[in-house]
């Protein structure tokens, strides 16, 4: 698996996890069909994106096959931005209150 | 330059210790044709900027005090006479799914050297990205028709016009550049450019389609279907 030779699976795999992706993506139009809701619906949602999210990162682009040091200075600087949803999540609420308190008519 | 002489068993030593050789010893850390390695570099940095509009819509959206507007009736569509809630956006997944599963192919054979399945492939990823494109400019039309404006909406919150032709848009803006790109890989593939210096290439045009089809899946989930 170096550069002389590119990535080489056999094609079996690919189909596979096409025929996966289209499960799951089927799943996930069904939460919002059968209007799941609450931390049911959310939870679903998240677990469907990020199987999906992952088998794309790992299979379609190979990434499960490249080596560390790649999987590393893709992966690390997610974690910028878990922080910046974090961060953002406590300042949107304290907005929400402000305008609650303030500007609700 | 000595240094940069690099023999494949360099990297043949796996895990941390491997990755350690890679950034420390005197050799080139990235054992991949330089493209590749751009390319990645250019998707972590577009990563970020697709996050920051996600992270901007969640902000807007916990912040709104009025009701955000029902996404999933929006989106419906009645087709026959029967009521589909979020049909179209479920169709325009699929595609891109579909797409993502041709552009995987489209490399495996590349490196096999089959060039006419390589052409057929990416061409039909073009084709099918090209045919989400349309699907996404008539949703938009559907969406201003009624009344949809980045400052107002006739359902609710008026942030969510401005959070949707924003990540919807730069989104769309993606997989028009996408086609473009992939239709002229595959020309160069149909003419035997790429016979000399390997079908690496094509294995970077497939990272950058991949990589749409990934943001896609979590515009999906928060945008679509929150």
């Amino acid at each position: 698996m170096t550069s002389d030779t590119g990535q080489q699976h056999p094609i079996g795999i690919y189909l596979k996890i096409w025929l996966l992706l289209f499960v799951l993506s089927f799943f996930s139009y069904l939460v919002d069909y059968f209007h799941l809701e609450g931390m049911l619906r959310w939870s679903l949602i998240l677990t469907f994106m990020f199987l999906k999210a992952g088998l794309i990162i790992a299979i379609f682009m190979h990434l499960m096959w490249e080596r560390l040091s790649l999987q590393y200075v893709l992966l690390l600087p997610l974690l910028a931005i878990v922080a910046l949803v974090a961060l953002m999540a406590i300042e949107a609420d304290h907005t929400f209150l402000m305008r609650m308190q303030f500007l609700a008519t | 330059m000595d240094a940069g002489k690099i023999s494949s068993s360099d990297y043949e030593q796996p895990g941390v210790k491997g990755m350690v050789a890679d950034w420390a010893a005197d050799r080139q850390t990235f054992d991949m044709p330089w493209g590749k390695a751009m390319m990645w570099i250019f998707l972590l940095s577009d990563t970020f900027i697709f996050s920051i509009f996600l992270t901007g819509y969640m902000k807007v959206r916990m912040a709104a005090t009025e009701a955000w507007p029902p996404v999933s009736e929006v989106f419906a569509l009645t087709i026959g006479g029967v009521y589909m809630p979020l049909l179209l956006i479920a169709i325009m997944t699929f595609v891109l799914i579909t797409s993502s599963g041709t552009m995987a192919m489209a490399v495996n054979y590349a490196y096999r050297g089959d060039r006419r399945r390589t052409v057929m492939l990416i061409a039909a990823t073009a084709v099918l990205g090209a045919s989400f494109v349309g699907m996404q400019a008539f949703e938009w039309s559907k969406l201003i028709s009624e009344g949809v404006r980045p400052w107002a909406n006739p359902w609710g919150a008026e942030q969510f016009g401005a959070a949707f032709f924003m990540i919807t848009g730069f989104h769309g803006l993606h997989v028009s550049a996408g086609v473009i790109y992939l239709a002229i890989v595959a020309r160069k593939v149909a003419r035997g450019d790429y016979e000399k210096k390997g079908y690496a290439i094509v294995e970077i045009a497939g990272l950058y389609w991949h990589f749409v089809d990934l943001v896609w899946v979590f515009i999906f989930a928060f945008f679509y279907l929150w």
